[in-house]
C-alpha cells in the first residue's frame, strides 16, 4: 500500500456549500448507449477555437481529426464515433458563446469503419518530445474546468523544473462525483499516467490529493500505486471549498504560494486533474485520442442521478433522458458544479471536453440575487480564498469604478464564488468581479490596438 | 470704542494687503495662456462627451489651437458653433455632417422572445456575458440600459426591454455604441430618417423563431425603393442595411415592410 | 406579435448557483434576540416605563423609515429589521425616565438624519442609534442626564438605607476620582471599596444606575456569547474595545490592585459592555477586516478613557464609538487584505 498522508497546510477562507455528493458518488460510471447525432465544437476549451477539416457530406471515422490545433494554446478535435458530417455550423456552447461545430449523424453501424488510433507507444521507452507530440495529438486538455492544452502546460516556459507532480483529485465542487468515480474505478490507467510523466517530467514527487470525503478512492489508489517506484503518495485534503482551485491546491499539498499573477510552474509544480492523467494513458499506450468523458448527471430535477461516460458533443438533452428524464419544476440548468458552473437557456447544448457536470436544481434549491446594498457584514473577506475585499470590489464595480477595482486586485479574482455564497444581502459579487475583469480585459485589448 | 476701531483698521489693513498681494500675483505670476483657447472653448458646446477623441472640451481647444487637432471633430457642433471656430482660429471650418446614434433593433419585450429569466446585473455586457444573455435573438438589444447609463446627455429611453436613442439631444458623441455589447449601434447622418431596425443576419425561419418584428431578407423594400440600381440598401446575409451613403426618403417603406421592422424617425419621439 | 414559445423559461445568473443560510434580516433578529436577556433586566429594574420607552422608540424608527423610503420613492425596508434594532439600541441608550415625546424625535433623527439621508442601510456613516443619542444629549441635555431615583446603587455598595450618595452613578463617581471634587465628598464615600464583591455583584447583575440597557452587564454578555456563536459578530471589536478600556485604567490608576478594581469598575458601567458588543460592532460603521476591527475596538477603548478621565463628560462610549466611526473608511484603506501569495 502506498502511503497516504495528511494535508498540513490550510488556505486562508473557503466556505462550506451542501455537497449533495450522495446522490451520484455510489453510482458506478456508466456508458450512453450512442446518440444519434454529436455536436462537436471545435472550441472545446479556452483558447483559440480548433480549425475544422473536415466537411459537409464526408463520412468520418471514430478517432479521426475533424479539427486542428490554431496556434499555442488550442487543442485538436477528433471524431467521437463514425458517421457523416451534416453540416459545419456555429452553434451555442455552455458559455453562450457561439463557435463553428460539427454535426455528426453517427453511424448505427459502429464496427464498420474502423477506429482510428495512433500507434501505442512504450511508456517505459518512449522519449519527452514523442510523448508530448502524442499529448498535443490526441487533443488533450484539462479536463477539471478550464480545459487548458496539457502539452502545453507540461512544457512551461519558467525553467524551475518540475519538483512536484499533483494530481487534482479533490472534486470539490458540489454534486459532482465523476472524478471520485474515475478514481476508483480507472486508477490502474492513473497509475500508468503518472508512471509516464514521471519520467518524462523528470521525476519529480507525486502528489495525489483527494478530499476527505472521498475514502474509497483513496484507498483504490493506495491500492492501484502500490510498489510505484519514487515519491509518491496520496495527499487526504479537509473538505472545503475551494479546495481543487490550482493555487489553493498547492498551497495544501505543499505549503507554496503562487504569486499573484504568477503560474504554477514558478513554485516548481504542475497540477493535472486524475481524469487528464488517464486520459494521457490512453492516448500514449493504445493511441485513443480524447473523444469521451465522464459526466456528474445530477441535482434534485433528475429523475435517475448518475456519471455518464458520454462522446464528446452529446447534448445535455441525451443525458437527461439517459437519466431518466427532468422531473417537474426545474428551474434552473447547470453546466458544471453549482460553485462555479455556467446556467444555459436550454438543453440542446452539447458536451465538451470540459463538461464535469449537468445539474437540474428545482425551486427548492435556487435562490435569486438581489441588487441591494451592501452591509459590510465582512462574510465575503473572511470567505475569499485569493484575500481579496469582494466588499470592496463588488461596490467599487456597482458605481462602475473599474479602475478602482484593478487597484483592489480584481484580476486576482479566482470567480470561485465563495463570496456571493454567504453574502446576507443576496449580492452577486462573483457577477460583480468578472463584470471588472472583462472591462479590464477589454481596455486592455483595445490599448494594444 | 477704541478696540472696535483697532479692530476695524487691523481687518481692513489684512484685506487690503491681500488684495494687494493678489493683484500683484495676478500680473507677474499669471500663467500665460493663448486667450483663444478660452474663447474656442467657450464656444464649443460643452457637452464634454469625449466624442472628439480629447479629455473633454477645454482639451480640445488647447489642441484646436495648438494645431494638433483639426477642427470638425467635434460631433456635438452644429454649423454655426463650427463657423464660429473657424473664425476664431482664422481658419474655414466647415462642419461635419451631424450624425446620431440609431439602436439597430426594434424588439421589444413584447415582440421578441426572451428564452430564460436573467438573474443577475442590470448591465448589457454582464448579461451578454451570462449564457450569451436572455434574449432568444443573439443580435438584438438586452433592454439592460447599458448605453442609456453612458449617454452624457441622458438621450436614450428603454421601453419594454429595448433602447431607443431621441435624436433631438444625441450629439453624437459614440459612448453608447462602445458600451453596446453585441455592437447593434451606430452612428447614422441625422437627415436619414427611414430605417431598417434590425440586426440579425441569420435566414426567415431562423429569425422568425425568436423575434415577430425581425428581417427575414425579403428585399421587398428594396423592390419598393427603385431595385438594386437605387442603391438605397445594401444586404448583409439575409439582413436588409440602408445605405447611409444614399439612404431612401420614402416614408411608405415603413407600411409595406411585411415585418414592420422598417420605421421612421417618428419612432424617437413617440417610441411606437 | 412575439412567437409561440414551446419551453418554460430557466433562470439564467452568473456563478454561484448555491448559497448559504441566512439574510439580512436574519442577522437583524439574531442582534434583536441577543438584546433580549438586557431588555428583560431593564423592564425588571425600571419597571414598564422601560418597554413604554422601548416601544415608542421603535416605533418611531420604523415610521420614520416608512415615511422616508415612500419620500425617497425607493423601495420599503422595513422589512429587514434594522429600523427596529435600531430603535431598540437607541432605548437602550436612554434614561428610564425620559418623556416620550423626546424619544420621537430621537428616533426620527436616528432613521432620518443619520441613516436615510445617506442612502439608508449600507450608507451610513455613522451608527444611527448613537448619532440620536448625541442628538439628544445635546439637545435634551436635562433630561438625558436625569437618572432615576430608584437609588438602588446604595444599596449594593454596602450602604443602609437611608444614606445617599451625592453622585447619581458610578460613573460620574468614577469621574470624580482622584480630582478636586472628590475631596469634597464625605469621607464614607471616599472609602467605596470598588473592589468589595458587593459592587462588583451589582455592577455585573444590574443593581446600579444608568441608561435602560447598561445597567446589568451578564445579560449584555449573554447576548454576545449568542452572537458570537452564530457567527455575527467577531471577538475582536469587543476585545479590542473592553481590553483597552482596562488596559488604560490600570495603568493611569498606579497599576495596582486599587486600580484593577477601578479597571473592573470602568469596565462594568456606562455601557462599555454595551457599547463594545452591540453598538461598535454594528457592520455598516465599523471596518470589515479582522485587523481594522481591532485597530478600530482599540481606538474606541481610548477615546471612551480619554473623555472619561480629560473630557468634561463622565460618559464617553457613544462619543468614542461615534468619532472612530469617521475614521472607519480610514481604517478599512490602511487594513486591506493583501493578496493570496503576495509578497
Amino acid at each position: 500500500m502506498m502511503k497516504s498522508i495528511q494535508s498540513m497546510f490550510k488556505f486562508f477562507g473557503g466556505v462550506h456549500p451542501d455537497y449533495n455528493k450522495d446522490l451520484a458518488r455510489d453510482r458506478a460510471i456508466e456508458a450512453i448507449p450512442l446518440p444519434k447525432t454529436l455536436v462537436v465544437s471545435m472550441s472545446q476549451h479556452l483558447g483559440r477555437p480548433a480549425v475544422c477539416c473536415v466537411k459537409p457530406g464526408e463520412h468520418v471515422a471514430r478517432g479521426q481529426l475533424i479539427g486542428t490545433r490554431d496556434g499555442l494554446i488550442s487543442v485538436a478535435v477528433h471524431a467521437p464515433a463514425a458517421g457523416t458530417v451534416k453540416a459545419v455550423e456555429p452553434r451555442p456552447g455552455a458559455a453562450g458563446a457561439w463557435a463553428d461545430a460539427v454535426v455528426l449523424e453517427t453511424d448505427e453501424d459502429q464496427a464498420a469503419t474502423p477506429e482510428v488510433r495512433m500507434p501505442p507507444l512504450d511508456g517505459r521507452a518512449a522519449t519527452r518530445d514523442e510523448v508530448l507530440a502524442r499529448i498535443a495529438d490526441a487533443g488533450i486538455c484539462g479536463m477539471g474546468g478550464a480545459g487548458f492544452p496539457t502539452a502545453v502546460k507540461l512544457t512551461p516556459r519558467v525553467d524551475r523544473g518540475c519538483e512536484i507532480l499533483i494530481l487534482n483529485g479533490a472534486e470539490c465542487e458540489p454534486y459532482l462525483a465523476a472524478d471520485d468515480r474515475v478514481m476508483r474505478e480507472r486508477a490502474d490507467r492513473i497509475r500508468a499516467g503518472v508512471e509516464i510523466l514521471q519520467r518524462i517530467l523528470g521525476g519529480p514527487s507525486v502528489r495525489i490529493a483527494v478530499e476527505a470525503n472521498k475514502p474509497e478512492a483513496i484507498a483504490a489508489l493506495e491500492q492501484a500505486f502500490a510498489g510505484i517506484e519514487g515519491d509518491v503518495a496520496v495527499v487526504v485534503l479537509p473538505v472545503l471549498y475551494p479546495q481543487g482551485s490550482e493555487k489553493h491546491l498547492i498551497y495544501s499539498v505543499t505549503g507554496r504560494s503562487v504569486a499573484p499573477g504568477a503560474l504554477p510552474s514558478s513554485v516548481g509544480c504542475i497540477v493535472e486533474n486524475v481524469a487528464t492523467i488517464a486520459a494521457v494513458a490512453d492516448a500514449v499506450l493504445d493511441g485513443v485520442p480524447l473523444t469521451a468523458r465522464v459526466t456528474t448527471v445530477s441535482g434534485d430535477g433528475i429523475a435517475q442521478p448518475r456519471n455518464v461516460l458520454a462522446p464528446v458533443g452529446t447534448s445535455y438533452a441525451d443525458l437527461v433522458a439517459f437519466c431518466g428524464g427532468e422531473k417537474p419544476g426545474v428551474r434552473k440548468v447547470v453546466s458544471g458544479g453549482t460553485m462555479m458552473g455556467l446556467t444555459v437557456p436550454n438543453l440542446d447544448i452539447p458536451t465538451t471536453k470540459t463538461t464535469s457536470g449537468l445539474l437540474l436544481l428545482t425551486e427548492a434549491r435556487v435562490f435569486q440575487y438581489a441588487s441591494s446594498p451592501c452591509i459590510n457584514c465582512g462574510r465575503c473577506i473572511r470567505a475569499c480564498p485569493m484575500r481579496l475585499n469582494p466588499a470592496a470590489l463588488s461596490r467599487a464595480v456597482e458605481s462602475d469604478d473599474i479602475a478602482a477595482a484593478e487597484a483592489l486586485g480584481v484580476m486576482n479574482c479566482v470567480e470561485c464564488g465563495a463570496c456571493a455564497f454567504g453574502c446576507p444581502a443576496y449580492r452577486s459579487i462573483t457577477h460583480h468581479c468578472r463584470r471588472a475583469k472583462n472591462a479590464i480585459r477589454a481596455r486592455a485589448a483595445a490599448r494594444k490596438n | 470704542m477704541t478696540p472696535i476701531l483697532t479692530a476695524t483698521l487691523i481687518i481692513a489693513a489684512v484685506g487690503a494687503l491681500a488684495a494687494l498681494a493678489l493683484a500683484v500675483a495676478d500680473k507677474y505670476l499669471a500663467v500665460k495662456e493663448d486667450p483663444r483657447i478660452g474663447l474656442v472653448t467657450a464656444a464649443l458646446p460643452g457637452a464634454n462627451c469625449g466624442g472628439c477623441g480629447f479629455a473633454g472640451c477645454g482639451a480640445y481647444a488647447r489642441a484646436l489651437v495648438d494645431g494638433t487637432a483639426a477642427p470638425g471633430a467635434c460631433t456635438a457642433a452644429d454649423a454655426a458653433c463650427a463657423a464660429e471656430i473657424g473664425r476664431i482660429l482664422g481658419v474655414a471650418a466647415e462642419a461635419t455632417e451631424k450624425r446620431v446614434a440609431l439602436v439597430l433593433c426594434c424588439g421589444t419585450r413584447s415582440e421578441a422572445v426572451r428564452i430564460g429569466d436573467y438573474n443577475g446585473l442590470c448591465d448589457c455586457s454582464a448579461a451578454h456575458a451570462t449564457a450569451g444573455g436572455d434574449k432568444g435573438c443573439r443580435f438584438g438589444c438586452l433592454g439592460y440600459g447599458a448605453c442609456a447609463n453612458v449617454c452624457p446627455r441622458n438621450a436614450i429611453r428603454i421601453e419594454d426591454g429595448l433602447a431607443a436613442v431621441d435624436k433631438r439631444l444625441c450629439i453624437g458623441c459614440g459612448k453608447c455604441v462602445a458600451a453596446c455589447p453585441r455592437k447593434l449601434i451606430r452612428l447614422v447622418p441625422a437627415k436619414a430618417t427611414v430605417h431598417v431596425l434590425c440586426n440579425n443576419p441569420l435566414r426567415g425561419p431562423e429569425v422568425n423563431k425568436v423575434c415577430g418584428v425581425g428581417c427575414m431578407g425579403c428585399h421587398l423594400c428594396e423592390k419598393n425603393a427603385g431595385g438594386k440600381e437605387a442603391g438605397h440598401f445594401a444586404f448583409e446575409g439575409f439582413l436588409a442595411r440602408v445605405n447611409y451613403d444614399n439612404p431612401p426618403t420614402d416614408a411608405q417603406l415603413v407600411a409595406k415592410c411585411p415585418r414592420h421592422c422598417i420605421r421612421e424617425d417618428a419612432h424617437y419621439e413617440t417610441g411606437k | 406579435m412575439l412567437p409561440k414559445q414551446t419551453r418554460t423559461r430557466y433562470i439564467l445568473s452568473s456563478s454561484p448557483h448555491a448559497h448559504a443560510p441566512g439574510s439580512v434580516s436574519g442577522i437583524m433578529l439574531d442582534v434583536i434576540v441577543a438584546l433580549l436577556p438586557a431588555l428583560c433586566c431593564a423592564v425588571h429594574f425600571f419597571g414598564w416605563r422601560a418597554l413604554l420607552l422601548t416601544g415608542t422608540c421603535i416605533a418611531s424608527c420604523l415610521v420614520t423609515e416608512a415615511c422616508c423610503r415612500l419620500a425617497m420613492k425607493r423601495e420599503n425596508t422595513v422589512g429587514d429589521l434594522s429600523a427596529v434594532l435600531t430603535g431598540l439600541l437607541l432605548a437602550f441608550n436612554l434614561p428610564p425616565d425620559l418623556p416620550l415625546w423626546m424619544a420621537v424625535v430621537g428616533g426620527v433623527f436616528a432613521i432620518g438624519v443619520a441613516k436615510q439621508v445617506f442612502g439608508g442601510l449600507g450608507y451610513n456613516p455613522f451608527n444611527p442609534a448613537l448619532a440620536a443619542r448625541a442628538f439628544m444629549l445635546v439637545s435634551f441635555s436635562e433630561a438625558m442626564t436625569a437618572w432615576s431615583s430608584n437609588g438602588l446603587w446604595k444599596a449594593a455598595a454596602g450602604y443602609a438605607a437611608g444614606d445617599a450618595v451625592t453622585t447619581a452613578t458610578p460613573l460620574q463617581y468614577l469621574k470624580s476620582v482622584g480630582t478636586a471634587a472628590w475631596a469634597k465628598l464625605p469621607a464614607a464615600d471616599q472609602a467605596l471599596d470598588f473592589g468589595s464583591v458587593s459592587f462588583l455583584k451589582a455592577a455585573f447583575f444590574g443593581n446600579v444606575n444608568g441608561c435602560l440597557g447598561e445597567v446589568c452587564a451578564l445579560a449584555l454578555l449573554l447576548g454576545a456569547a449568542y452572537l458570537l456563536v452564530r457567527r455575527v459578530i467577531t471577538w475582536h471589536i469587543p476585545v479590542a474595545f473592553i481590553g483597552t478600556v482596562a488596559a488604560f485604567a490600570f495603568f493611569r490608576y498606579g497599576m495596582d490592585l486599587s486600580a484593577l478594581k477601578l479597571a473592573e469598575a470602568h469596565v462594568l458601567s456606562g455601557g462599555v459592555v454595551l457599547g463594545a458588543c452591540f453598538m461598535a460592532t454594528d457592520y455598516v460603521t465599523s471596518p470589515a477586516t479582522a485587523k481594522g476591527k481591532l485597530v478600530f475596538g482599540c481606538g474606541c477603548g481610548l477615546v471612551t478613557m480619554l473623555i472619561r478621565t480629560q473630557g468634561a463628560f463622565p460618559e464617553g462610549v457613544s462619543f468614542a464609538i461615534l468619532v472612530m466611526n469617521a475614521f472607519t473608511p480610514l481604517i478599512s484603506r490602511w487594513t486591506q487584505p493583501k493578496p493570496f501569495g503576495a509578497k
